[in-house]
């Protein structure tokens, strides 16, 4: 199949959308390295010159940078793990046969279809609300005092929301995986004296450990960068404030872009870190 | 140990009887082989003695005692799946040592075992590696292995050569009948190849639709089929089934003879003749498959070694008169 010629015609096919994704990757980046080392205020003075590191070393030293990377780190840690561990229970549940099954699986993934920005009011406004909010009237008739969510234990509230929203993707991977195990092998461990615990645990999880690597991988990728929940629900308020938020004030309420475009350049290095570590395990995970 | 009665089991998946009620006794140190068409209910039917499936009704008693609601882990019973079904991220002496840490047996008759099973099953330069490095045959070597170390009451075989190719099929065919003289273990194994069947059991069990047809010994079957089906199914290549005025003639609805129990002669003469079609070398034996004989069915005759029919001849053939069988409209023997 792939002579020389259908080779070179190949490369000449794909060159157009190599090319756009290139600029369209290129553009920004370097307009925001370039921004990162430039005084750039624009409604006190406007583009003021190079400055070299300077944002780059005012970004780290603000007092609100090692808080925000901390949030993100709990934020994205606490997401990760109340989805692959209700991940992992929904999708055993959902590989029961049952009534309706086809029905209950669109259910279930459809969170995923709901914009951040429209889940996170939805959440704010007819769950969390402290006065007309659905929690608020649940702790009213057990005749407690409703939680103000979104102030007293805002993170929480964050990763509930987000969770709710990516808990449907991890599903989704997770099921196809269950599915794909082989139901001999689990006639072969109940045969072996294996009970239901000791075959989800000797025989199911390290059978899933591959899909739980990508689902880990995946959302850790989007995650790093949710922005539309943060800034609908406590608008970075109450110590909720993440790295990408932080980028967010420097540029459009401090009005410094070199100092934004310099976080936004750590915030790169940060998820390429990431991404190149959590690479290295599913790599080691796919010789297996 | 290992003495398995089926005492009226049938089975229901909903409103399909796959198995209705039979029974069935299988003896200590049997090697029994359930043999029959796809979907005859073999399968189900290991199952159901495994415990992997529920009996619809009737029991399972196994060695004395109803086992009928004991769950598989209980019935000490090992069984050998037809994917092996070897765990595929445990290494191979972690696959074998599987059931019995499953049932806490201390660790160092964990490793005697392990180290005894890898010698007879030629396994020890390969207990480190993973099931995804074995080949297809050292696979199933495996599966074996980890059915023995827990020295079960019987062994359950499920098809587990048909994904083998011929060659090592044969091979492993010869190895599981060794191992069967050696433990004189009970041994169950469902296949569908008749080969099989004849050439490893001691008792075999002729199934279809459920039914049980025949229960004998190999040559039993292939002596006394009781009726059509046992005798079209067992023996290769198949017995000729006649049916009609040739039928007639021996008082019979449909009379059966082997290929190997058909003379033939070069010049025509004989009970029936017709023209060869296709023959089929072997070296040792060839079938020859003939046309034209006047009879509605195309005759398959065996010829020992070597024989020079060219296509297109016109040869005589004379059954054996004393091995021709009969059967009646049922298609039950006539005796």
């Amino acid at each position: 199949m792939a002579t020389q010629h259908s080779r070179s015609a190949a490369r000449l096919m794909m060159a157009p959308a190599v090319f756009l994704l290139l600029v369209w990757m290129l553009v920004p980046l370097s307009m925001t390295l370039w921004f990162s080392f430039r005084r750039f205020l624009p409604l006190r003075g406007g583009d003021q010159g190079f400055v070299g590191f300077e944002n780059y070393t005012r970004f780290v030293s603000s007092s609100s940078f090692w808080p925000a990377v901390q949030t993100t780190l709990i934020i994205v840690v606490g997401i990760l793990i109340i989805t692959v561990c209700f991940g992992i229970l929904l999708s055993l549940l959902l590989d029961q046969p049952m009534w309706g099954q086809g029905i209950v699986r669109i259910l279930v993934i459809a969170p995923f279809f709901v914009m951040p920005t429209v889940s996170a009011l939805v959440w704010k406004n007819m769950f969390m609300d402290p006065v007309n909010g659905l929690l608020a009237h649940l702790w009213r008739f057990f005749g407690a005092d409703p939680v103000v969510w979104l102030s007293d234990v805002p993170i929480f509230s964050i990763v509930m929301i987000v969770s709710w929203q990516w808990l449907p993707f991890a599903t989704l991977i997770l099921l196809t995986a269950i599915q794909s195990l082989d139901s001999e092998q689990l006639e072969a461990a109940e045969m072996d004296g294996a009970p239901v615990l000791k075959r989800f645990w000797f025989i199911i999880l390290p059978h899933l450990s591959r899909a739980i690597t990508i689902v880990i991988l995946i959302q850790t990728i989007f995650l790093l960068s949710i922005f539309a929940e943060i800034f609908v629900t406590t608008g970075g308020a109450f110590g909720t404030r993440t790295l990408t938020y932080l980028i967010f004030q420097r540029v459009l309420e401090s009005q410094n872009v070199g100092l934004g475009s310099a976080g936004g350049v750590y915030a790169i290095i940060l998820a390429n870190i990431v991404a190149l570590f959590l690479m290295r395990i599913v790599g080691k995970n796919l010789d297996a | 140990m290992g003495r398995i009665t089926l005492e009226k089991v049938s089975k229901r998946f909903g409103d399909v009887e796959v198995i209705p009620p039979l029974d069935l006794e299988i003896d200590e140190g049997e090697f029994v082989v359930f043999v029959g068409p796809s979907g005859c209910g073999k399968s189900t039917l290991l199952r159901l003695i495994a415990g992997l499936e529920d009996v619809t009704s009737g029991k399972v008693v196994i060695d004395g005692e109803d086992a009928t609601r004991v769950p598989p882990a209980k019935r000490g019973l090992a069984m050998v799946f037809q994917s092996y079904a070897l765990y595929p991220h445990m290494t191979v002496r972690k696959n074998i040592a599987f059931p019995m840490r499953m049932a806490k047996i201390p660790e160092d008759e964990q490793k005697r075992r392990i180290e005894q099973a890898a010698a007879a099953l030629n396994l020890t330069d390969y207990l480190d590696r993973r099931p995804g490095q074995l080949s297809g045959g050292q696979r199933q070597r495996v599966a074996i292995g980890r059915a023995i170390v827990r020295e079960p009451a019987a062994f359950l075989f499920d098809e587990p050569l048909s994904n083998l190719d011929a060659a090592l099929r044969v091979g492993m065919r010869l190895e599981i009948s060794e191992l069967h003289k050696r433990l004189e273990t009970t041994m169950i194994y469902v296949t569908h190849d008749q080969v099989e069947a004849m050439t490893m059991a001691d008792k075999i069990v002729v199934l279809r639709a459920g039914h049980i047809e025949q229960v004998g010994s190999p040559l039993e079957l292939y002596h006394n089929p009781q009726n059509v089906f046992v005798a079209g199914f067992i023996g290769s290549p198949k017995m000729n089934l006649i049916e009609g005025e040739e039928a007639a003639k021996h008082n019979a609805h449909t009379i059966g003879i082997r290929p190997e129990h058909i003379d033939v002669s070069r010049d025509g003469g004989g009970v029936w003749s017709g023209r060869v079609g296709v023959a089929e070398h072997l070296g040792s034996d060839t079938f020859f498959h003939i046309h034209e004989t006047g009879l509605a069915e195309t005759i398959t005759v065996r010829a020992p070694g070597e024989v020079q029919f060219k296509h297109g001849d016109q040869i005589g053939l004379t059954p054996r008169a004393d091995l021709v069988h009969k059967f009646d409209a049922e298609g039950l023997r006539i005796v």
